[in-house]
């Protein structure tokens, strides 16, 4: 693995709904190596309150060497990020963690719950350049109410895929859960990829194994250092613990513990 | 330098083409823990730094003055469950729960990396009861590139009731005089800060037989979040780390300098060469960078720098000549 600690400017900032922002970074080094499912460490501010970087998904990679993220705010740390303008330089280290293992298994399934979805489109994305997604390949995006789907909806079916919503207030899409939509697409498809809250990927993990259809997840844990030296993201794997930014943050779903994750 | 600068007072007329010739002096940097010759006085603080390797791509391992590599026990530790950290005001929380491979899969599975660096390795190693801290002692003295060892003595002694030896001196003292017994290696004492009195510790360590001693290790802390009425970490308690323990850790840095005659080696929130600089003036003779290896990975290398530009400006050759000049009172 190569990773680079890179000052990057932003250079475009996109409020998609009140507390979902986009940003789009200049950040050459760690574009030309980022694969779909790896993440950056951002810190957020120079200061030292808060003192560590925040984790974010790698949310699209461009060929002009910039790469962006897209975040929800939920604390200190992503209230700063959102505060943060044009032109503004942030650190980052990345690219990390092992990514999506995309073989050749299809069609696929794509499963995102809300910021989930972030990393979910650079595999698209990937999949599609490779010529292989077609209609036969699923979406399935779930969120909060509408504001938290669109424009992203939209950008996976420019890029062929069959997509479906839910959100909990029925505002587009189904009201409900993901899990709902899965019982129809299970039968149909060889791969699932997801990533979102922890309920949701367990109830996707659980029909996935009940369906015999493989199932990679990608984790969300606290993390302090993202390079696998502070052992601060470890959870349990069938094999003895591993670690969720190095070992991960995609895993096998059956190279899990699940019920101790 | 000093030298030059009189010549070309002399020779006014020629200053110019003088200047042009005359090479830029580094300072030297180079300090002494016991037997110990580091490069330069900084240091990666254990359990900070992983077994090295983790940052091979980030930071210049070469410009380190010494890697002190993750907490090894006598057998593999799994380490408590997770949340294992939470971050608080300008520090952390951890209660990692000393998680790591065990000394013999740390020789065969690490050491072969890490003794192909150029950087001195401390091995920290610590251990439930004395003999298992002289058994990994032992093994470690045997193994090639190991170039010291620092003796965590923070954790609980399971088979005394839950006490610490790092808390009881002489509980510290059994350990450091079973350790100095079990191996040649220059041998570094690591003490926590959650004592009354540190110097006592100190003073324990120095009379059994280290080489150095190192302080301070993590403050006790917790965390609780009001929604959920529990605890953040699943351990309930944890160490603080980080820029917020900077002044209780420089505090007791200088309280120990001045008691013992032993090489002290400050650790506690340094982030930048100023952190550092407090530390070699309050008596500290190499620092440990910990926290700050978490979310500015060139911290380390960017404080040799800021500590060589910081002698040149002041004029002074060797950082040896500035460690423990602290003024105080009216001198
Ligand atoms: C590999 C990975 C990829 C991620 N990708 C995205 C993404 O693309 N978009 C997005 O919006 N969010 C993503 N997250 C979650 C994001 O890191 C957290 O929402 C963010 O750290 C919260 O920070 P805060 O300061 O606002 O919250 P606070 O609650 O103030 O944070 C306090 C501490 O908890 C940690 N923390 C809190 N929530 C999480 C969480 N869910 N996961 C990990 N650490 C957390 C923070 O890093 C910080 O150390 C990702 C997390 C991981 C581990
Ligand atoms: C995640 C983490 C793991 C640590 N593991 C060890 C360890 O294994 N052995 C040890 O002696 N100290 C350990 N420490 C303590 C540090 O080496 C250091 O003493 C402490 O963090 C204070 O320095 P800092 O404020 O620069 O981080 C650990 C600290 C952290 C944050
Ligand atoms: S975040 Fe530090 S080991 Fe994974």
């Amino acid at each position: 693995m190569s990773e680079f600690q890179q000052k990057c400017s932003i250079l475009n900032r996109d409020r998609l709904a009140p507390d979902i922002f986009r940003l789009t970074l200049q950040a050459p080094k760690i574009a030309a190596k980022a694969q779909p499912g790896q993440f950056v460490m951002v810190r957020v501010i120079d200061g030292l309150d808060p003192l560590l970087r925040r984790p974010f998904s790698i949310h699209r990679s461009y060929a002009d060497g910039s790469i962006s993220l897209l975040f929800k705010v939920l604390g200190k740390g992503t209230a700063m990020l959102a505060r943060r303008c044009v032109g503004d330089e942030l650190d980052l280290v990345g690219p990390l963690g092992n990514g999506f293992d995309f073989s050749d298994e299809r069609p696929v399934c794509l499963i995102g719950g809300g910021m989930g979805i972030a990393p979910l489109l650079f595999l698209a994305e990937q999949l599609h350049s490779s010529g292989r997604a077609t209609e036969k390949d699923h979406v399935l995006l779930g969120a909060r109410n509408k504001d938290e789907l669109t424009p992203l909806a939209d950008e996976f079916s420019a890029l062929g895929y069959t997509v479906q919503l839910a959100t909990d207030d029925g505002s587009i899409g189904r009201k409900g859960f993901i899990p709902d939509l899965l019982d129809f697409v299970l039968p149909i498809v060889e791969q699932v990829y997801t990533c979102g809250p922890h309920l949701m990927m367990e109830n996707v993990v659980r029909q996935c194994q009940q369906a015999e259809v493989h199932c990679q997840v990608s984790l969300e844990t606290h993390m302090a250092c993202g390079i696998g030296a502070c052992l601060g993201c470890t959870v349990n794997g069938k094999r003895g613990l591993v670690r969720v930014c190095q070992q991960g943050p995609v895993f096998n779903a059956d190279h899990l513990e699940w019920s101790l994750v | 330098m000093k030298e030059e600068a009189v010549l070309l007072e002399k020779n006014p007329e020629q200053k110019v083409e003088a200047r042009e010739v005359v090479p830029c002096i580094m300072p030297d940097l180079r300090v002494q823990i016991g037997s110990l010759a580091l490069r330069n006085p900084v240091m990666t603080a254990s359990g900070t730094f992983g077994y090295a390797r983790e940052f091979e791509n980030l930071v210049d391992l070469d410009r380190l003055g010494g890697i002190i590599v993750k907490g090894i026990s006598l057998h593999p530790k799994p380490g408590n469950p997770p949340p294992r950290i939470v971050e608080t005001a300008c520090g952390m929380l951890n209660a990692i729960g000393l998680e790591n491979v065990g000394v013999d899969r740390f020789i065969s599975g690490k050491m072969p990396y890490l003794r192909k660096l150029a950087t001195p390795v401390v091995v920290n190693i610590l251990g439930d009861s004395v003999e298992e801290y002289s058994e990994i002692a032992r093994k470690l003295d045997g193994a090639k590139g190991v170039a010291a060892l620092e003796v965590n003595i923070s954790c609980p002694n399971v088979k005394k009731g839950g006490v610490a030896f790092g808390t009881v001196p002489e509980m510290a003292a059994k350990v450091t005089e079973a350790v100095r017994r079990s191996t040649t290696l220059p041998l570094i004492v690591k003490l926590s800060p959650n004592v009354t009195d540190i110097v006592l510790m100190a003073r324990a360590v120095e009379d059994a037989g280290a080489d150095a001693v190192s302080l301070i290790n993590t403050l006790i802390g917790m965390a609780i979040d009001p929604i959920t009425r529990r605890p953040r970490l699943a351990n309930v308690i944890g160490g603080l780390s980080g820029p917020a323990i900077k002044p209780v850790a420089l505090r007791m840095v200088w309280q120990v300098a001045q008691a013992v005659s032993l090489p002290v080696i400050g650790i506690g929130g340094i982030t930048t060469a100023n952190d550092a600089l407090e530390f070699l003036l309050a008596g500290a003779t190499a620092v440990q960078v910990g926290t700050a290896n978490f979310y500015d990975p060139s911290a380390a290398e960017n404080i040799v720098q800021g500590i060589t530009d910081y002698l040149q400006e002041q004029g002074e050759d060797c950082l040896v000549d500035i460690i423990g000049t602290l003024k105080t009172g009216t001198d």
